[in-house]
């Protein structure tokens, strides 16, 4: 099948005075399984739906293996879309509804027989065909909506939030068999999605958006452990963030005055900050390590003086807030058998990497 | 009841709830199911008391009745069918296009509605008839005239104008209840334009579309007024009604024709339901947003104003024609009236003070009589255990499917030679029947209203009553029927308005002047030429009354609408 690949260059869209997207900039490869994740109302949906050529934007330009659609009307686009709620016809069989399309553009009837057979036979529904939506479980219907787009063999394929309809185990798998389609036809897939993990385990790359920003392209990874400002760092897993400034530099370290916590020294090469003035760093809860009051400190890591404040015990880790200053920092402490469980108010020493701390940007 | 739980805590069927429902049983029996079976068995038997099909085959062996059903059949169908094509666009129109006209549409939903048909009928004579001012104009500058109101086109014309908005309100509701990604799927996948609404839109909103084509159907088939003010007697009602009138009660034609008449309607109404069994398309999500909306292009606008300006002007043609027939002291052969007076008026309030107030007595027991039944429908089904409590309301709703025509010959029938309890006079001729007629059938409407209303009060905001000491009666009074008032009120005003236009049951239920009431008077002034301008004064009363009443319906129904949310958690 032939690869395609999209670009949106510039685009703005509003609604009146609300600025729903901005200046977005975008350039997904051919083939790729590409995300956008946001909160909601962040716009990710209406960029996909501008996609679709549900909405129009004002300015810029959206094109698809270099030729600007724009103008082209939803219905000429040969751009497959799947919708949250499915939107399956219920005046219509599986069969007649995964054929819409293709009686749409006129196809013989043996070429309708053909496809629409192939298409059910992809996504295990092949004796379902007589059946009406309403008679089949979330996760088929999921699966029709999916051969109703996938049989017009569309340029690219979009996905609105595919599975947060579905209940937490049929999810995962839907997410797999999704993963696994999309890498046997080969199709440019763009998805949205509000739920991080959903994104990270499927996903080649993605972008963060909010408040109709594009904050950060990227793959998984590159997000999780190089994020470029506060949102990303807090969307894309979970983050300690201190606010501060940089104050100066000492033989080849950085002076960083956090607030509420006093002065940390950090190493010049975790991500060179701009210059003096305020900034906030970043650090992952699972690399704080957690050691007994009055531990002596070494060069290693960054030591801090904290109290135990709560504690959530998730099974793998228990997961501690900590009162360090006027700040509260969350840390991860793998859990083994037998091993007891901080109790509130015990007294502890905090350990951090500096190599694992990022400067954010914004 | 989105939010209940699964297994709804109802009281138990006690001794009350008993009583109750024997009360409403019996009613229903005595005042809807036994009249009607009387006609529908009458209609079976011979002199002897045998079975027998011979009253049919004399039926179907006359030419006149051939033809009256054939007729009638004909005239249901088309009506429906032109009804569609008024409907059917501006439907689209509403709800597919961001524009000024929405809110003339919503009007001229409710226009026809408010205007009794046959009153109609004589107004839309004197404007679109042989010699009526559409015609005359025609006739002097282009020399030719539209035979659009003679004999049975006339009646199509009348009964498709008047009737259609059942199907526009119905078919824009379910329009509403379409999700948006259901079209925006089809345009995804390729489909646009009139394939769209061909394919995806209208298959989604049939089943508003049948609910209202069905009634128009049963409406028309089942309409006396409109036939015999407009002179058309070879139709299945005024058949009837002449063979009952002329011939007497004890004619079985009449009783064959009822029979018919029956059958037809029970036939529209379960078809419509039959077809739609078990699809219920409306696909709106919670949080999801209807079809989208576009503004008009530039030749768009022009169609779809022209479109609704030529509906308008023929919808409000009744309206302007009564009110100048009312004012007018010549008009024949004129385009408009040739002198003006207020004198028809003033006769209508000497003359017919009696008319209005019977009119309004009759109206409010029956509205009254029929909210209190639908209270209790309402209460025993929801709110009890009582085994088959679902019948009563089945029961009910068959009176949409009954003419008043054969409401009025089943009740003649029954109580043919009963008198009144303690007087000498047969029931027949007393006010009650025509009371009690009105309340049967406009029943229906009243119970839906009821129902509604008490589905919206959450069961826990009674059961907290209960839980602070108060007995079940008590909590009915302090906490249920305060919540369902507005619902409630807005059911006694749409009986009421409904009941007040109601001519076929009164037309053979009336037996003296001193007990007729408006709608009797306005039919028999227009019988005479003379009469027809106090005819069309009494008409313009009747369409201010139910128009002053459809509104108060809607502000009541909206006064219930706002606190919804406040009472089902």
């Amino acid at each position: 099948m032939n690869k395609v690949s999209l670009e949106a260059r510039h685009i703005s869209l509003s609604y009146g005075p609300t600025e729903v997207l901005r200046d977005i900039n975008l350039k997904i490869e051919p083939g790729e399984f590409f995300a956008l994740l946001g909160p909601s109302g962040s716009g990710k949906s209406t960029l996909l739906r501008l996609i679709a050529g549900f909405n129009q934007h004002q300015r810029g330009e959206l094109l698809v293996d270099g030729q600007d659609i724009t103008h082209i009307p939803p219905h000429a686009r040969n751009i497959g879309m799947v919708f949250q709620s499915y939107a399956l016809w219920p005046h219509m069989t599986v069969w007649d509804n995964v054929a819409f399309g293709l009686v749409e553009r006129r196809e013989t009837r043996d070429a309708i027989r053909r496809k629409v057979g192939a298409a059910l036979e992809l996504v295990g529904l092949a004796d379902y065909a007589k059946r009406r939506p309403g008679q089949l479980s979330g996760g088929q219907q999921q699966r029709v909506a999916l051969a109703r787009t996938i049989v017009i063999e569309p340029k690219l394929l979009l996905l609105d939030e595919p599975l947060s309809n579905l209940d937490k185990n049929l999810r995962v798998q839907m997410r797999d068999e999704l993963k696994h389609l999309q890498r046997t036809l080969g199709l440019t897939t763009i998805f949205v999605t509000h739920d991080q993990e959903e994104a990270m385990t499927t996903a080649d790359r993605m972008a963060v958006l909010d408040k109709g920003v594009l904050q950060q392209v990227g793959p998984a990874t590159g997000l999780f452990d190089f994020p470029v400002n506060r949102f990303v760092a807090g969307f894309v897993g979970t983050a300690n963030l201190l606010e501060g400034r940089v104050t100066g530099r000492e033989g080849g370290a950085l002076c960083f005055q956090a607030e509420g916590v006093g002065e940390l020294r950090l190493p010049q090469a975790a991500g060179a900050p701009p210059s003096e003035g305020a900034t906030a760093i970043a650090f992952r809860p699972h690399q704080v390590h957690i050691r007994a009051a009055g531990t002596p400190g070494d060069a290693a890591r960054l030591w801090l003086d904290g109290t135990v404040e709560s504690t959530e015990f998730l099974g793998e880790v228990s997961r501690y807030r900590m009162r360090v200053g006027r700040v509260s920092l969350v840390a991860d402490e793998v859990h083994y058998a037998g091993e007891p469980v901080l109790q509130p108010g015990t007294a502890v020493r905090l350990g951090i990497d500096p190599a694992q701390v990022r400067f954010l940007s914004a | 009841m989105a939010g209940a739980p699964a297994a709804v805590r109802r009281a138990g069927a006690g001794w009350g709830a008993w009583t109750l429902a024997g009360a409403v049983l019996a009613f229903l029996l005595a005042f809807l199911l036994i009249p009607v079976a009387l006609v529908v068995f009458t209609a079976f038997v011979d002199e002897g008391g045998g079975f027998t099909l011979g009253h049919f085959a004399n039926f179907f062996g006359q030419s006149i009745f051939r033809e009256s059903f054939f007729n009638s059949l004909v005239v249901a169908l088309a009506s429906v069918f032109f009804a569609s094509l008024i409907a059917v666009p501006l439907a689209y129109l509403t709800v597919r296009f961001e524009f000024r006209g929405a809110l003339l549409i919503q009007t001229l939903g409710v226009l026809p509605l408010i205007m009794p048909p046959f009153v109609g009928a004589v107004a839309l004579q004197l404007i679109f008839g042989r010699n009526g001012s559409v015609n005359l104009l025609l006739d002097q500058y282009f020399g030719f005239k539209i035979p659009i109101m003679d004999g049975l086109v006339g009646v199509t014309f009348v009964e498709s104008i008047h009737y259609f908005p059942f199907i526009l309100l119905n078919l824009v509701a379910s329009m509403r209840n379409i999700d948006g990604a259901m079209e925006e799927s089809a345009m995804n996948l390729g489909a646009r334009g009139f394939r769209l609404f061909r394919r995806i839109i209208f298959p989604l909103a049939m089943p508003g579309f049948l609910a209202g084509a069905a009634l128009v159907f049963v409406k028309v088939f089942d309409d006396l007024g409109t036939p015999l003010v407009m002179g058309v007697t070879n139709m299945l009602a005024p058949q009837a009604y002449l063979r009952i009138t002329s011939v007497g009660i004890d004619d079985p034609l009449g009783y064959v024709t009822s029979v018919l008449m029956i059958g037809f309607s029970i036939l529209a109404l379960w078809m419509a339901a039959r077809v739609m069994k078990g699809k219920d398309y409306a696909t709106l999500q919670k949080g999801g947003g209807s079809l989208q909306r576009r503004r008009l292009g530039g030749w768009e606008s022009v169609l779809a104003y022209g479109w609704i300006a030529l509906v308008l002007c023929i919808v409000l043609a009744p309206h302007l024609g009564i009110l100048l027939m009312s004012f007018a002291k010549v008009w024949s052969f004129s385009v408009l009236p040739d002198a003006y007076t207020l004198e028809h008026y003033a006769s209508v309030f000497e003359n017919s003070r009696q008319m209005i107030g019977n009119t309004l007595l009759y109206c409010v027991l029956a509205a009254g009589l029929d909210v209190l039944i639908g209270t209790a429908i309402a209460y025993l089904i929801l709110r009890t255990t009582l085994p088959a409590r679902r019948w009563l309301d089945y029961l009910a709703s068959a009176a949409l499917a009954i003419p008043g025509l054969v409401l009025a010959i089943g009740y003649l029938r029954l109580f043919r030679g009963v008198d009144l309890p303690f007087t000498d006079s047969p029931v027949v001729t007393s006010s009650v029947l025509i009371m009690l007629a009105y309340a049967v059938r406009r029943l229906p409407y009243a119970l839906r209203s009821c129902m509604a209303a008490l589905q919206q009060v959450h069961i826990s905001l009674e059961e907290a009553a209960q839980s602070l000491g108060a007995t079940r009666w008590r909590t009915v009074r302090r906490v249920m029927v305060p919540l369902m008032v507005g619902g409630m009120l807005a059911g006694f005003v749409t009986s009421f308005i409904t009941a007040a236009v109601e001519l076929s049951a009164t037309l053979l239920l009336t037996s003296s002047e001193t007990q007729a009431p408006m709608s009797y008077g306005i039919y028999l002034y227009m019988q005479s030429a003379s009469g027809r301008g106090p005819g069309a004064a009494l008409g313009v009363l009747a369409v201010v009354v139910v128009g002053l009443g459809t509104w108060a319906s809607h502000r009541f129904a909206e006064r219930t609408r706002t606190p919804e949310r406040a009472t089902t958690p």
